[in-house]
């Protein structure tokens, strides 16, 4: 038996899956897509039930790649019982999702949740005759406390063992007229929703669903364009919205009679919006809590880092030891202990609490707030508030950077985004600017290069939006409530999008450093340094440092490891000069992304996309090195 | 008037979207119509987005979409 969670962005639907899942929980794709969803088995009076929570969507035909999945899923999975999560607060918003739900054709579950908080703003919900409004069961429910859940599963095993499925609310009777025509060829045609819900689906342009259907019914797409030029004509808007206004008038209409809205209490977080969106104090919050957060990921981080690293060296030289120096087998050993090790190195201290706290920024309401205060910044380098979180993502690590882009709706914005996130200087390229640059010529030298960057960043974005012009209007965003985040979601989330790391990213990283080892034991050094020549000397570098930018490609913090053995010393100091260094750390903070950054970029926007922006930042690189080495000339 | 005429704490009537159809169809799901009543909560500073309440949800919106959403000053509150 499978149940879906279904409920819209910040409706508490991940705490409430948290609540049942536990750590057992497992991830999966939507199939083709990089888009992960979270099941687990979960015990219900002695059923053994599998618990699906998909995204958080406002409604069915969703606008961004993460949204469209859940009907997508709902139309080619077997389902038992959707659990509607509802925001008991907003549920006149929360009913536009219900009311299409309830279309469907499955059994459906209501759970009003946050309960605590409708009360907190004097919201009181006539929950039995809302019952009788949906002709659904209709339970409360409080999922950051675990209050209500037992009861919201036996009711909806009930639901799904019963099948039972709820009547929908009717369009007017023009729409309806339409419906029924289209229904009338549809019989059959899903083996998981009834003909009325795929006619609805299909009037609003579902994609997934009219493709299987075209190969049955040929004339189908005739039949569409006929009903929707009928409604268009009548409603003066294309179907798609004349069919969501009318949910929208009912769910509203819905609302007013289930929700009475009393005195409403000022409570401390109401307050909170003026300290945070606060024209001058906001900037000051901002930089305080960015810092912060930053400083106790660093700070965290190199408490960890150094004893792994000196661990894995133990280990790595006491395996060689056995196996023997010099053989082809401790070569590949080597490069593949310095893989696990990169990794566990990166991930556990940096990645880890990084996430931790990003997902905490996240639950607590704060994101969505620093999209609205850089909304004005991004859209000067031809973006919007809400590609701010792969950015902060990038100085983490790019991979996950690149996957969050799926949130933003339109895909010019997802490329800029993905073309500058991978501009950003992640963890790996923080070792190369501290062990070299901020080592060698100070800190004061590597923050004018963390500048430098911003700047290319915001050059490159000016550029970029004069040639692909805006083809979306802007932020438009939620602003969640402030919520005290539970903990258990915050690390759950953690841990899954650090899953993503590691399944991703982690092999290639493996695998590079045995490709690395195998070339060093080949001897093909000098072939790659003749190659690279041109580049090298335009830089104004020794020859011998094109095998380090080379492999910098596979792991960007090698580039460093890479150039001590290439210059065969242990002091930097004694083989390059200032100048060099600056403008060798410059290159390699811009230059192409790593395989693994390559690798994600392929997924999320396609191989075309993925060369454009390796070429790109490959001139980018070139060009700022340049401009580095010039000023760096004059002054140093 | 459009939205980003309209004074922090005032609520107006939406009476027509100018957009096109991705931010159309991005206000309807977050449930901002023609015919519904929104209340201007702040604007951000340098030229950022309008804040609004829109039956009981906040909501951020950019300059550009502001601009195109017209609306009329009724002097009705919604229920």
């Amino acid at each position: 038996m499978r149940f879906a969670l279904v409920g819209q962005p910040n409706c508490g639907k991940s705490t409430l899956f948290n609540q049942v899942a536990g750590y057992r929980a497992e991830t999966g794709n939507f199939s083709g897509t990089t888009i992960t969803y979270t099941s687990s088995k979960v015990r219900v009076l002695g059923e053994i039930v599998e618990v699906v929570d998909l995204p958080g969507t406002y409604a069915l035909a969703g606008t961004n790649p993460a949204e469209r999945e859940v009907l997508c899923y709902l139309l080619s999975n077997p389902v038992d019982v959707i659990i509607n999560v509802l925001d008991a607060s907003h549920l006149s918003q929360g009913l536009n999702l219900t009311l299409e739900l309830l279309e469907l054709g499955l059994p459906v579950v209501v759970a009003a949740n946050m309960m605590d908080e409708a009360a907190r703003l004097g919201i009181t919900l006539d929950g039995v005759k809302l019952q009788v409004i949906l002709g659904v069961d209709v339970l409360p429910l409080i999922a950051s406390k675990g209050r209500g859940v037992r009861n919201l599963f036996k009711t909806a095993l009930e639901a799904a063992a019963s099948g039972k499925v709820p009547i929908r609310a009717q369009y007017s009777l023009d729409i309806e007229t339409e419906i029924h025509r289209l229904a009338e060829n549809l019989d059959g045609q899903s083996a998981t929703i009834g003909p009325d819900s795929m006619a609805i689906k299909l009037l609003e342009g579902e994609t997934t669903l009219f493709r299987r259907i075209e190969k049955q019914v040929p004339e189908i797409n005739t039949l569409i364009q006929d009903s929707r030029n009928e409604i268009e004509t009548k409603r003066g808007r294309p179907a798609i919205f004349a069919l969501s206004a009318e949910r929208h008038g009912l769910a509203a209409q819905y609302a007013k009679q289930v929700v009475h809205q009393g005195e409403r209490r000022v409570s401390k977080r109401d307050q909170l919006d003026r300290i945070f969106l606060h024209p001058f104090w906001g900037y000051v919050a901002l930089v305080a809590i960015l810092w912060v957060f930053f400083q106790s990921v660093y700070h965290f981080g190199s408490i960890f880092e150094g004893p792994i690293l000196a661990y894995a060296d133990d280990l790595t030289r006491l395996l060689v030891a056995h196996i023997g120096q010099g053989t082809l087998l401790a070569e590949i050993l080597t490069g593949v202990m310095q893989g696990i090790s990169g990794g566990v190195a990166i991930v556990l201290p940096y990645l880890l609490p990084f996430l931790f706290g990003l997902g905490f920024l996240e639950d607590i309401g704060y994101l969505p707030r620093l999209a609205f205060m850089m909304d004005a910044l991004m859209n000067r380098m031809g973006l919007h508030g809400k590609a701010i979180v792969p950015f902060i993502l990038g100085y983490g690590c790019n991979v996950p950077a690149v996957m969050s882009t799926r949130l933003m709706e339109d895909r010019r914005d997802r490329f800029l985004a993905a073309t500058l996130a991978t501009l950003v200087p992640c963890a790996a390229r923080l070792a190369v600017v501290f062990g070299l640059v901020a080592f060698y010529l100070g800190p004061q030298i590597a923050l004018l290069i963390y500048l430098f960057n911003l700047l290319v960043i915001a050059a490159t974005g000016r550029f970029l939006s004069h040639i692909l012009p805006e083809s979306a209007p802007g932020l438009i965003l939620e602003m969640p409530v402030y919520r005290l985040p539970v903990l258990k979601t915050v690390l759950h989330k953690m841990w899954f999008r650090a899953r993503e790391f590691i399944v991703e990213a982690w092999p290639l990283l493996i695998a590079g450093s045995v490709v690395l080892a195998l070339f060093s034991w080949l001897e093909l050094d000098h072939v790659i340094n003749l190659i690279s020549r041109p580049l090298t000397w335009l830089l104004g570098l020794p020859s011998e440092v094109g095998v380090p930018l080379m492999f910098g490609i596979l792991r960007k913090e090698l580039s460093l490891v890479m150039l001590r053995q290439a210059l065969h010393v242990a002091d930097f100091a004694t083989a390059l000069s200032p100048v060099q260094m600056i403008s060798f750390t410059v290159f390699v903070v811009f230059y192409v992304p790593c395989l693994a950054t390559l690798a994600a970029l392929k997924r999320e926007l396609g191989g075309r996309a993925m060369l454009a922006i390796a070429l790109l930042t490959v001139l980018i690189a070139v060009g700022a090195a340049l401009i580095a080495r010039g000023v760096a000339m004059l002054f140093l | 008037m459009h939205l980003l005429q309209v004074q922090n704490g005032k609520t107006v009537r939406v009476i027509k979207i100018n957009g096109g159809q991705g931010m159309v169809h991005k206000l309807h799901q977050l449930g901002l119509l023609p015919g519904d009543y929104a209340r201007v909560l702040r604007h951000a500073p340098l030229g950022g987005p309008v804040m609004v309440e829109v039956g009981g949800r906040s909501i951020a919106l950019g300059r550009g979409v502001a601009s195109r959403i017209e609306v009329v000053d009724d002097g009705l509150e919604p229920i």
